[in-house]
């Protein structure tokens, strides 16, 4: 039996230790890892829970990423609750097997500390990494602060093993700005958490010899398609469960979880779509235009990016006269990701709102509340104007030169 | 039942079949012999992971499965760590009371092909081995990636044509030593090393045996002569492993604790390595004359290690 932790009503964790808090009180019974920056405290504190005893679980220190999810896999197929964390270029090394563990319907929780891909080599965080993630069949929930990171993963551990979900969850949260900043947070007590995230009920158990299963077996043209398409059926169809987990999770924290978050945007007229820490600059940049220069200005968040809320992202933005949706990974010759889907959605609404895009803090680049509040005016003129007064694509806090792609095509 | 003490193979072949006969591997391939001698040689349960390669793709296609057994398949490279991975669940949910049937031996068993274990593997294999966990690893080695129509693999010999390093005008083939990677498992501190052949099946189940009731991480590399890419007619799959036990190319023994060398097989009538060659359409261009001094390079290389085995034996070191 695991040692009792002492916990305090309020601590003060960073993302990393908030996140190995909730591994902790998941019992999570393996946890295969190999540890790279920013996302390493979150398997050091693990293995320091097992040496300690307040974690009765196995700790595999493998020799790479790649092996960290292929032994995860064989893990969660042998019947338990499992878990890792990465970053980076560790994420992208164990992208073969992460599309190995979502087809295997694998109920794995991975915690992604973001940081940006190399060449050039960067520590610090952008969103490449839960970009490069983000078609391989797993549900990704992104965290914009410690607080979340520690929800979203006990909620990532009830939403995978849930059995009409059976995925893989990702919890993102930004590299250094959350994972290494210390913040309050407000821990549930370990009975409350665990009762919360339940006990681990496997499904097509590789340890129940009484019925063999086989996994990982090879479909060709015949049957891959019906597999893929239920795969996708499966991701679509958790979305229900991800909102009743979340409305499960207010009952016990009292803290409500929404796929997508909106923040002022009852009555806005532009709007910011972002992801992970920039939601909260972008929130505190839209309260401060509404209270000094009266623009209306709000705020949407994806909680959720995969799967990604095509619906609730166009409800929330219908109404709004010009949206400026911010990708923070390089977008490597196109628009950004996030802003074609998000246009996507906006596409399907009558009033068509303005969409524009903004490449920004790659590698770590600071994104400030001035430069939140400029990219507000930019929407508020060209919602003045009725259409898009500067490039479509802009790269955000950039040195040197303006750089910037399209133009809107008038007659 | 478990073949604790095999008289027959008729009673081999009628024991306990767990790994079922309807897959699609080449008539004549031996690793259905092997892999079934592995799965009858115990009564524990048995969870089961393959790399990719011929043995995977030919007992797992949905919605068929040759397995009667806890099976997985991951990728080319990790099977011993999607293994690794079970073992590790297994004695985290064995310590908490969450298995099925807590009591049950179970036993743990990975298998891959020479290109998943001595190229694409390589890292996967060392970084399981060096955690020390429960499980016997066996190396199907056939020489070559035949799964992808015979390419040469780092246990490729000297001397074959794969399409990868052919043999032509200017050229005999591979040019590069076979990987030699029983001893470089046995340097791992494993602590059970064996290289086994099915012809001699004895001593194959009795490896396979010592393997898995060995705690830690055992290797075995067992000579599965393949029909399709050593050009050889299906029937003659013994007959060929004969050769290749007789001639020595591949000598049976064990290293135990990374030490105790035990030669498991000495031929009475040693046969020339010429003789096992001339049987393989792999080796056919090196009967030219201009290609001679390759089978005779061989030759010495195989004299040199059977030396080096026996003295090792002798020594005990």
């Amino acid at each position: 039996m695991a040692e009792k932790y002492d916990l305090q009503e309020r601590e003060v964790w960073d993302g990393n230790f908030a996140a190995s808090q909730a591994l902790r009180q998941a019992q999570v019974d393996v946890v295969a890892a190999y540890p790279i920056t920013p996302s390493t405290p979150i398997v050091e504190n693990y293995g320091s829970y097992v040496a300690n005893g307040y974690i009765d679980g196995e700790f595999v220190m493998v020799e790479s990423e790649h092996a960290a999810m292929s032994g995860c896999v064989g893990a969660s197929a042998a019947g338990g609750r499992v878990s890792t964390a990465t970053s980076s270029q560790g994420f992208a090394l164990m992208t073969e097997v992460l599309y190995q563990a979502s087809g295997m319907r694998l109920p794995i929780v991975l915690n992604v500390v973001n940081r940006a891909l190399a060449s050039p080599l960067n520590v610090r965080g952008d969103h490449a990494d839960m970009y490069l993630g983000r078609d391989s069949g797993w549900i990704q929930l992104d965290a914009f602060n410690a607080q979340e990171a520690y929800d979203l993963a006990l909620c990532a551990f009830r939403i995978g093993e849930h059995h009409d979900v059976r995925l893989p969850v990702m919890v993102h949260q930004d590299g250094f700005i959350t994972s290494h900043t210390a913040q309050n947070v407000y821990p549930l007590p370990d009975e409350v958490a665990y009762n919360f995230v339940g006990d681990f009920k496997p499904v097509d158990d590789m340890l129940d010899f009484s019925r063999p299963v086989t996994y990982g077996a090879q479909t060709e043209e015949d049957w891959h398609f019906e597999h893929k398409a239920r795969q996708h059926k499966a991701l679509m169809d958790s979305r229900p469960i991800i909102d009743g987990v979340f409305a499960d999770f207010e009952k016990v924290s009292g803290r409500k979880y929404n796929r997508v978050e909106s923040y002022d945007m009852e009555d806005a007229e532009v709007a910011i779509v972002a992801l992970g820490t920039t939601v909260e600059t972008a929130r505190v940049a839209a309260k401060e235009l509404r209270a000094e220069e009266g623009i209306k200005a709000g705020v949407v968040a994806i909680r959720c990016f995969r799967p990604f809320p095509f619906d609730m992202v166009r409800d929330s933005l219908e109404n709004v006269k010009s949206v400026a949706v911010l990708d923070r990974s390089s977008p490597g010759g196109a628009m950004g990701a996030f802003f074609n889907e998000v246009s996507a959605a906006l596409y399907t609404t009558p009033n068509r709102p303005l969409v524009t895009n903004f490449i920004y803090g790659l590698g770590g680049r600071d994104f400030s509340i001035s430069e939140a509040k400029r990219i507000f005016k930019e929407q508020k003129a060209h919602a003045d104007a009725g259409h898009i007064t500067t490039d479509i694509q802009q790269f955000s806090g950039l040195r040197g030169p303006h750089l910037g792609f399209f133009q809107t095509k008038r007659g | 039942m478990a073949i604790t003490s095999i008289k027959n193979l008729k009673e081999f072949s009628t024991n306990n079949d767990r790994f079922e006969g309807a897959h699609t591997l080449c008539p004549g391939c031996a690793h259905s012999m092997i892999v079934r001698e592995l799965m009858n040689c115990t009564d524990d349960n048995l969870v089961i992971s393959s790399n990719t390669g011929c043995l995977e793709v030919s007992t797992a296609v949905y919605p068929f499965t040759s397995w009667d057994t806890s099976w997985i398949h991951i990728g080319f490279e990790n099977a011993a760590t999607a293994v690794s991975g079970a073992e590790a669940m297994h004695k985290a949910r064995k310590r908490k009371g969450t298995l099925k049937d807590n009591d049950a031996p179970v036993k743990f068993v990975a298998f891959g092909g020479d290109g998943s274990t001595y190229d694409i593997g390589f890292q996967w294999l060392s970084g399981a081995v060096e955690r020390g966990h429960d499980f016997t690893y066996i190396c199907l080695d056939n020489e070559n990636y035949a799964n992808t129509g015979g390419q040469r693999s780092s246990a490729t010999p000297i001397g074959a044509t794969t399409t990868t390093a052919q043999a032509g005008s200017h050229s005999y083939g591979k040019k590069e030593k076979k990987k030699d990677m029983v001893a470089i498992m046995a340097a791992h501190g494993a602590p059970y090393v064996a290289q086994l052949a099915p012809n001699k099946w004895k001593s194959m189940a009795k490896g396979f045996q010592k393997a898995l009731e060995t705690e830690g991480p055992c290797f075995i590399n067992t000579v599965s002569p393949c029909c399709t890419e050593w050009k050889f007619d299906p029937k003659d799959t013994i007959g060929i492993t004969d050769l290749a036990t007789d001639s020595l190319m591949f000598p049976v023994y064990e290293i135990i604790d990374g030490h105790e060398l035990n030669i498991l097989y000495r031929p009475k009538n040693i046969i020339s390595v010429e003789e096992y060659m001339g049987a393989q359409g792999r080796y056919k261009h090196l009967f030219k004359p201009e290609y001679r001094h390759v089978i005779d390079q061989v030759q010495k290389d195989v004299d040199a290690y059977w030396d080096y085995l026996q003295r090792r034996e002798e020594a005990r070191i």
